[in-house]
């Protein structure tokens, strides 16, 4: 079918599969790997809050420096913010039209994320090494 | 159909939704007042409330993201079978929502 007279693409194109845009699935399965990630580290979290709700500021504290929930903590930031940046990035493409304004959305996305990331992250190391 | 609008419209409330995990971690490096001023703040009728809508968004984006995942393999797609996961996945949001909080006020009251 793709092997018609009219076909532009070169042989290596073809094999390489990433299309114009030169990322092909590339999307699409991140957003399908973080999703499966999430999965598990989100009810790790729901766990964590049920067991926290109503604790002390001490027991929050420590229960945060646990180096097995730091980690947790951390993936599930990690896997979450990824996906939602890549899930906010579809309906910005989808509902936006405008080159200049999506553009600045697509950027504020990023920005966002990572900044959220970061905040928490941090509060999350301050935790467990700062006191 | 109306599925894929409100996985869209949960999706968007979870990501704002962040903040408020964010602002939770950083009164949780404190200092105490600060914390407590906070956790005034989740605790309250209207935090209470946000919280539990969140915790609805964030068990439907869930089933409908495994939904999605079903989909994926190719199955599930038939007409009459994809009504039936769609009500399966709102009836599952609810009742997890409604199990996580009881489970939830059951652990503060131990």
């Amino acid at each position: 079918m793709s092997a018609g007279k009219n076909d532009m693409r070169t042989p290596l194109g073809k094999v390489r599969g990433l299309g114009s845009a030169r990322e092909g699935t590339q999307h699409f399965w991140r957003q399908r790997l973080t999703a499966i990630a999430n999965i598990p580290l989100t009810l790790a979290f729901v766990g964590l809050l049920i067991c926290l709700n109503g604790s002390s500021y001490e027991d929050v504290r420590a229960t945060l420096a646990n180096p097995a929930v730091a980690l947790v903590m951390i993936l599930m930031l990690l896997s979450g913010l990824y996906h939602m940046r890549l899930g906010m990035q579809i309906v910005i493409e989808d509902y936006v039209h405008g080159e200049g304004s999506k553009l600045a959305l697509l950027a504020l996305n990023t920005f966002f994320t990572i900044a959220v990331g970061v905040v928490s992250i941090f509060a999350l190391l301050k935790l467990s090494f700062g006191g | 159909m109306t599925m894929s609008i409100v996985h869209r419209i949960t999706g968007g409330a979870l990501y704002f939704g962040t903040l408020l995990v964010a602002w939770w971690l950083i009164a949780a490096v404190g200092p105490q007042a600060y914390f407590d001023f906070v956790n005034g703040i989740f605790g309250s009728l209207i935090g209470r409330l946000v919280l539990f809508g969140y915790t609805w968004a964030l068990m439907h984006h869930m089933l409908g993201g495994i939904r999605h995942l079903v989909w994926d393999t190719g199955a599930g797609l038939e007409k009459h079978t994809a009504s039936k996961i769609a009500w399966a996945t709102l009836a599952g949001s609810v009742a997890l929502t409604l199990a996580i909080w009881i489970v939830g006020y059951l652990a503060r009251g131990a």
